[in-house]
């Protein structure tokens, strides 16, 4: 099982800004080990973030975002206490799902 | 002791545990489980192939999409991106590297008040134009800037 992710969701105004660091090796395919063999892929695909039940971000990835992911977004309408769920599932079925609340 | 009792306990127990855990699985994947993982985009070897792929075949042109990207990347490992879609209606943003194996690095959708900006790291194997992609409505709009990616973090 991964590690837990870090999120940190804040206002700012009326904007609540959310950063998010998950911790993932993000291995493209395309590297090769000490003793040249194919590191195999295996990356994060799928990411969502729900906002006091509301569905804020859906997002797919590919294996070029960085090693131990940080994502950064932006929303209107939240409030201070507000649930932040946020989840994501990689490319071999390990799946990562972590909360916080609007500060 | 009365042993058969203990098993008759110890098994409804785990019994529970185990309705219980099919009870949430049951109720999940409607929550949580985004919509399935675009695979001809995100193994598209060009920029094209991978536009295709997301449906937005011939963007055009705009400077209400921003990229913010360092002009050079001292490691190529890391390099942040900011996407800000200044666009009325954006529902989603991609970026894309061109010379990277594979283009398209992620596509996220907006809904729910999300405002259309992301940041993110990513990964560029050397120096290439990075592209972001907006959908606002049924329209698709570009914008990129390039990155130099220095290897080996001397020279360049």
């Amino acid at each position: 099982m991964a590690d837990p992710m870090k999120i940190r969701a804040q206002m700012k105004g009326d904007v609540a800004e959310i950063r998010i660091l998950m911790s993932h090796a993000m291995e493209t395919g395309q590297r090769k080990d000490a003793a040249g063999a194919n590191v195999p892929a295996h990356f994060i695909q799928t990411i969502t973030v729900d906002v006091g039940g509301k569905r804020v971000i859906d997002g797919q990835t590919g294996t070029s975002i960085s090693r131990n992911p940080v994502f950064g977004f932006k929303m209107k309408g939240a409030k201070a206490g507000d649930k932040v769920v946020v989840n994501w599932v990689d490319n071999k079925g390990e799946k990562r799902t972590d909360e916080a609340a609007v500060a | 002791m009365n042993t058969t009792r203990r098993t008759v306990l110890k098994g409804a127990t785990a019994s529970t545990v185990l309705a219980g855990l099919i009870a949430a699985g049951a109720l999940r994947p409607t929550q949580v489980f985004a919509s399935d993982w675009n695979k001809a985009a995100f193994e598209a070897k060009d920029t094209a192939t991978a536009l295709k792929g997301i449906g937005a075949s011939a963007p055009a042109e705009s400077k209400d999409v921003v990229v913010k990207v360092p002009d050079i990347a001292e490691n190529g490992a890391v390099v942040p991106v900011d996407v800000v879609s200044n666009i009325p209606g954006t529902t989603s943003i991609a970026i894309l590297i061109d010379k990277n194996p594979t283009a398209l690095s992620g596509n996220f959708t907006f809904a729910n008040g999300a405002l259309p900006e992301i940041s993110a790291r990513i990964k560029m194997g050397q120096t290439s134009l990075v592209r972001a992609v907006v959908k606002a409505g049924d329209k698709y709009y570009v914008a990129q800037k390039e990155v130099k990616v220095t290897v080996g973090g001397c020279g360049g």
